[in-house]
């Protein structure tokens, strides 16, 4: 019965979320371009639609806080209990690659990504070649968000400040961004900010925050933030190696 | 057809994460979960959830987005211009603020970013507020978005203006309550998840295919980069004016005593 009450304000909650989107649109729909909709897109599907997005988001937010939020938390505080380091990073290694390397956004890109560099020359434009640079790349990215997730959480540990690791990041990212090929900054950039999806996000803040909160002398504020921003710059510094120099060691792709 | 696909992409985006998660909880850790019912139906919850917001996203925003953006960049809506003239950049000013609007307002409704903003404002005890965080955020990704926009008509290089945001993030990085920074670099990092880029890239996409000299492939992916950065740069702001109100408040003569201790707790450290 309280999951039905909670729910019920969590529906409130999704409607006032989606609704400056929905007036956006409708503004712009009837008040700016004011043509009729093309065939393809009958009123009805729309509204139906936006039924399923709220739904969706209220389902999402209500199971996030029955289930991902406190096994997130609750494993944090068991690692730091138990006190095994090793154990600790291994999982935040696991956590940071296995979110990444299956991510729908991360393969749709890497495809893309190859057709563009085989046309600038960089691999042989064959299928094989692309298809082994397309598996390189989120193999590459996966890595990169499980190196960021473990560094975050040796940070949280030893208290390190974030804003200087990530301004190191951002001066490391803009010396790179000289060297790398043209071909290979827009594909950069563009896997920082597909990395962090929908399912990770939460989790790894869980994480993050659970940590903090259970370690001594760490604040969850100060400390318990941060995984996902360097979960962010992270792939663009790897991705830039890659295309300096690890591009060049995949078998079978050399022009 | 697609329902299903998109419950079974869902489920092949969840399964590894539970696997790693279940199975450190019952290999390393070897202690029953607690609460394992209610934590099963947040997961089914969580699964059935991000399925029906995809479904409903492919089926009305997304659609609707791109009809928009690729409508508002068509140059039979833009103002007529002499033959062979060149256009004025303030020409496209129904972009810029279609860019504006829709960014902000697909920020808030944004899954990933809702979940950050209830976690903050969970342990930071109140002090932040889980709405004006995803405001300050939401500003910060139009502002980014619709200087993205210009850029593309404009057609300067992104670098410009990457390095410019930058800069000016560690600047603030320098000034803000030391609380907030990780929080405002973490922020800059959710925003770009799942429903702005579609319509952003489309809206890209649109614009550099419409003006002349302009790339798609290089010149879609720079929106994201810039507005990435911007949200870093508000939340920051944000956390600078609450800080500023707090003193400003603490200072009055006229408060009451209780609220006075609140606020000034809230400000340097707590905040």
């Amino acid at each position: 019965m309280d999951l039905l009450v909670s729910l019920a304000r969590q529906l409130k909650d999704s409607l006032r979320d989606i609704a400056p989107v929905v007036l956006v649109m409708a503004f712009f729909q009837l008040v700016v371009i004011r043509q009729p909709l093309p065939d393809s897109l009958a009123v009805l599907d729309l509204l139906l639609g936006l039924v399923c997005v709220v739904i969706g988001l209220t389902l999402f937010i209500k199971g996030l806080e029955l289930g991902l939020f406190p096994l997130g938390e609750g494993l944090a505080r068991a690692f730091v209990k138990k006190g095994s380091i090793t154990w600790l990073l291994l999982f935040a290694f696991a956590l940071g690659v296995g979110s990444t390397v299956a991510e729908p956004a991360l393969i749709a890109i890497a495809a893309r990504a190859a057709e563009v560099v085989a046309q600038g020359g960089l691999i042989s434009d064959t299928s094989t070649a692309q298809s082994n640079f397309a598996f390189a790349l989120r193999l590459v990215v996966a890595l990169s968000v499980g190196t960021a997730v473990v560094v975050g959480v040796v940070r949280i540990f030893k208290g390190w400040p974030l804003h200087l690791i990530i301004i190191g990041g951002y001066v490391l990212v803009l010396l790179l961004t000289l060297l790398a090929p043209a071909e290979m900054i827009g594909i950069a950039y563009d896997s920082g900010g597909v990395t962090t999806s929908t399912i990770t996000v939460p989790l790894v803040t869980a994480l993050g925050v659970g940590l903090a909160s259970s370690i001594k002398g760490r604040s969850p504020m100060l400390d318990g933030f941060g995984l996902i921003a360097l979960a962010s710059v992270m792939p663009i510094i790897f991705v830039l190696l890659f295309g300096i120099v690890g591009i060049h060691l995949i078998p079978g792709v050399a022009p | 057809m697609t329902l299903i696909a998109t419950f079974w992409g869902t489920l092949l985006d969840i399964l590894p994460i539970a696997a790693i998660i279940f199975g450190f909880q019952y290999l390393v850790i070897r202690k029953r979960v607690k609460r394992l019912p209610q934590v099963l139906v947040g997961f089914f919850m969580v699964w059935v959830g991000l399925s029906f917001f995809l479904v409903g996203l492919e089926q009305a925003l997304f659609p609707m987005g791109e009809l928009m953006a690729t409508q508002l960049t068509n140059s039979e809506f833009l103002p007529s211009v002499a033959e062979g003239a060149q256009r004025h950049w303030s020409d496209y000013y129904w972009v810029y603020i279609f860019a504006f609007t829709i960014g902000a307002t697909t920020t808030i409704a944004e899954p990933s970013l809702i979940a950050v903003s209830i976690k903050a404002g969970e342990i930071s005890g109140g002090t932040i507020n889980p709405l004006m965080l995803r405001i300050a955020v939401a500003l910060g990704m139009a502002f980014g978005i619709t200087l993205g926009t210009w850029r593309i008509v404009m057609g300067w290089p992104l670098q410009w203006f990457v390095f410019a945001a930058y800069l000016l993030v560690i600047v603030q990085t320098l000034r803000s309550p030391r609380a907030i920074i990780p929080l405002a670099f973490d922020s800059g990092g959710v925003t770009t998840s799942t429903i702005t880029v579609p319509i952003i890239a489309a809206l890209g996409l649109g614009l550099a295919s419409q003006i002349p000299g302009r790339s798609p492939v290089m010149d879609g992916f720079g929106m994201i980069a810039l507005a990435c950065l911007f949200p870093i740069i508000t939340v920051m702001g944000y956390a600078q004016i609450a800080q500023w109100r707090a003193t400003r408040q603490r200072l009055a003569p006229d408060i009451t005593p209780s609220r006075s201790t609140l606020l000034g707790k809230g400000d340097h450290d707590a905040l």
